[in-house]
């Protein structure tokens, strides 16, 4: 049991990074449908960017810049050019789809796709702390991105409820003409949010990529963007909220595993939709009750 | 007393509009001045320019001794100048605190909540604006939302306050409250502009006067033995008289007739009402007036009880079968629901009558005829565009409003509901429309007439009736009208 908590905390980890990022767009006043492209190309970035450079810490920081560059084509294209959200975020994410699975072949020459074999980041047990019983294994022996999502999600937490930028970027989610009537630019700080939001997701990307598997995969987030997407909107655009909607939807991902391995006699596509089925459940539950954030996919 | 603000020879012209054709204004530390003038006199664009959203083409500003050049709305902030809007720039979702904190510097990078809300205590408590720094604006009615536009002026050591229009949205009480801070702001020193085109405040609470029309400025004038007509005939440039005097129109039939109508947030409410009278509703914004227009209009279903025009029950028919047996609607909200901005004035103007002649001949449109029948009745009602073919959104509030006049009284209504149908409109247009309305019951139409603009509703009604919480808090001829217990029935407080 602890075993299968402490699996769905590292499987729910590149959720919690890439809902943290859609909150900051959301908040600032952009739906963040792009999340999934984001996710995609840091996680692309973070193998190129390990197994170029040989450290890992330069793969990391490599997907939050190739996220940012998504997000960035997404900020230029709606907050400046005030394009729809919606169909821009989607085209992104086809984009960097398309992008990412180009970028591999060329990278192998004519050969068909190129294998890049990375070991997955290791585990990480919180020296001391990792030794106390059940909190020690569910909390405190996990690997190093899993740690800085937590610390993501506190800091995430302080910035918005407690300091000037965070009340600059939910007034410009609300109401941004309030925001440029204050003396600030609105424009401005919607353009960094986006950005920051696409960082943000890339680590997502990141722990997918470099933490989980070890390889880059033609579209490996597969709808993890999306499922992030619908983690915040539960969640009330609130980063402990969407945190415990991504652990929810690791948890039924962590269970569909160990059904798998316990060889029940169900399609295990079927299994694998129970995240999502669990995510509409829960939408449909919600309805409009919690409320978006007012001027959300208006254009300034 | 020492000069705070000068501004010198403002000049601002789009395209071939003069909005601002030379203008000075000047403004004394301790001085509220009156900014007077119709829709499109140039008042909104000299604010601008002194608040830094537009530069001027020519003119200079100078204030407390600094010119003041190239600005933008934050150095304008920093120098000492606040604008409150007519919408306030706040965000509904959040706490007075945490709107009083947004962008101001002195909050902190990290936010010093707890210092912040004692000040907000202390200036709330010395200016009497009664507000709770952890209330959530949504919370609030309109009037205390600006007084926390008033708070953050103050909070932000603004020297001069510029008001647009302040007035607009407040019931009485609130206006009276609204009058008082600034007498308190006043004498603390803080200069004041007071826009705004409802003169009784103007006599009230500032100290001189500036007129502005088709954008130039007459000398400031003290308000000291000055008269409403005055004021009024500066601003219009022509004589503005008082509002007609009703006759006395008896033995009319009963034309509408409500029995317990009820509805969501309405009633019950028991109403007669003949031929050939106006029935006033007051009341504060927000105790149904909405929701009464709308049933009798048809938009919103009753839930229980009568409704009776010209002897037939109405109350189960369709809006467009209400239309057809006599009944018309002037909405409060222009832009939504009377008119479609991106159509023709032509278009508008048979919008609730296309199915029927000359619109209509045998189930097709008659372009022609259409066309013809719009250009008499802009004529008629004086409506002012380039042509029938000019969308309705890019013409002015008191255009949008005489094509929806037009629209609703050229079927001869037997019963006219108008809400609010002078909000936002000059006094040239005010005066167009309520002649118009006065016209149509000396015709022998019955109105109901619902407005939260006491002044108007004192002037054109047969009798007045106070809304309050979605019924009737007292009904009273107007010859027996008092105002202090009109007051009394609006505040919800039964006499």
């Amino acid at each position: 049991m602890i075993d299968f908590l402490a699996a769905a905390i590292r499987i729910a980890t590149p959720l919690i990074f890439a809902a943290l990022g859609g909150i900051l767009s959301e908040r600032a006043g952009v739906f963040a449908v792009g999340l999934e492209g984001m996710m995609l190309l840091g996680a692309w970035a973070a193998v190129i960017g390990t197994w170029g450079t040989g450290s890992e810490m330069a793969g990391i920081a490599a997907a939050a810049a190739g996220g940012a560059i998504a997000a960035l084509a997404i900020a230029i294209v709606t907050v400046r050019y005030r394009a729809d959200n919606m169909v821009t975020g989607l085209t992104v994410n086809i984009l960097a789809l398309g992008l990412t699975t180009y970028l591999m072949r060329i990278l192998s020459g004519s050969n068909g796709p190129v294998s890049v074999h990375l070991d997955p980041l290791p585990m990480m047990p919180v020296p001391g702390l990792s030794q106390i019983p059940v909190v020690g294994t569910l909390l405190f022996s996990h690997p190093p991105l899993t740690y800085l999502a937590v610390i993501g999600c506190v800091l995430l937490a302080f910035v918005l409820t407690r300091t000037q930028a965070g009340l600059l970027l939910c007034a410009t989610g609300e109401n941004p003409e309030a925001v440029f009537a204050a003396g600030a630019d609105p424009m401005r700080i919607r353009m960094l949010a986006v950005i920051a939001c696409g960082g943000v997701a890339g680590l997502g990307g990141a722990v997918i990529s470099l933490q989980q598997v070890g390889t880059f995969t033609d579209g490996m987030t597969g709808g993890r963007g999306y499922l992030a997407l619908a983690s915040l909107i539960v969640g009330r655009w609130n980063p402990w909220g969407a945190a415990a909607a991504c652990l929810v939807f690791g948890a039924a991902e962590a269970f569909e595993l160990r059904l798998q391995s316990y060889g029940i006699p169900v399609s295990s596509y079927i299994v694998q939709m129970a995240p999502y089925l669990i995510a509409l459940g829960v939408l449909a539950l919600l309805g409009r009750t919690g409320k978006l954030p007012a001027a959300i996919g208006k254009p300034l | 007393m020492a000069a705070l603000l000068e501004m010198r020879a403002i000049a601002k012209y789009y395209g071939p509009v003069r909005a601002n054709d030379g203008i000075d204004l000047d403004v004394r530390a301790g001085e509220i001045v009156g900014l007077l003038g119709e829709n499109g006199s140039g008042k909104s664009t000299l604010m601008k320019v002194l608040f830094g959203i537009v530069p001027p083409d020519s003119g200079g500003i100078v204030f407390r001794g600094r010119e003041l050049s190239g600005h933008r709305p934050r150095e304008a902030m920093g120098a000492g100048i606040a604008m409150i809007h007519q919408h306030f720039m706040l965000i509904d979702a959040m706490t007075v605190l945490e709107n009083v904190m947004l962008g101001w510097a002195e909050a902190g990078k990290v936010l010093r909540r707890g210092l912040i809300a004692q000040r907000v205590h202390e200036v709330s408590r010395r200016l009497g604006l009664d507000l709770d720094p952890h209330a959530r604006v949504a919370d609030l009615p309109l009037g205390r939302r600006q007084r926390i536009e008033i708070l953050k002026a103050v909070l932000r050591n603004a020297e001069l306050l510029i008001l647009d229009e302040p007035t607009s949205n407040l019931a009485p009480g609130e206006v009276h409250d609204l009058l008082t801070i600034l007498s308190r702001l006043r004498s603390e020193g803080r200069g004041i502009v007071f826009i705004t085109h409802k003169l009784p405040e103007v006599l009230d609470v500032c100290d001189s006067v500036v007129v502005l029309r088709a954008g130039k400025a007459s000398p400031k004038a003290s308000v000291v033995g000055v008269s409403k007509s005055q004021l009024a005939e500066m601003m219009v440039g022509r004589d503005v008289a008082a509002p007609h005097i009703l006759k006395k129109i008896d033995n009319q039939p009963l034309r509408l007739e409500a029995r317990a109508l009820t509805g969501a947030g309405l009633g019950p409410l028991d109403l007669e009402l003949r031929g050939g009278e106006i029935l006033g509703i007051a009341g504060v914004d927000g105790n149904g007036q909405f929701e009464l227009a709308e049933t009798l209009s048809g938009l919103r279903p009753a839930v229980s009880g009568s409704l009776r025009l010209d002897g037939r029950d109405i109350v189960r028919m369709s809006s467009a079968r209400r239309t057809r047996v006599g009944l018309a609607y002037m909405p409060a909200d222009r832009s939504a629901t009377a008119l479609v901005k991106s159509m023709s004035i032509a278009e508008n103007l048979m919008l609730r009558d296309s199915r029927r002649r000359p619109y209509c001949r045998n189930g097709l449109l008659d372009q022609g005829a259409t066309v013809e029948k719009a250009n008499s009745l802009m004529a008629q009602f004086d409506i002012r565009a380039r042509s029938a073919d000019t969308k309705a959104g890019s013409l002015s509030g008191g255009n949008q409003q005489k094509i929806v006049i037009a629209r609703e009284l050229d079927r001869a209504p037997a019963v006219l509901v108008a809400h609010q149908p002078t909000w936002g409109l000059d006094p040239g247009a005010t005066r167009f429309v309520l002649e118009r309305i006065v016209a149509l019951r000396d015709g022998g139409a019955a109105i109901v007439y619902i407005s939260s603009e006491l002044e108007e509703i004192l002037a054109i009604s047969d009798r007045i009736a106070v809304l309050s919480a979605g019924r009737f808090a007292g009904l009273v001829k107007r010859e027996a009208v008092e105002k202090a217990q009109l007051g009394l029935w609006m505040s919800g407080r039964t006499a």
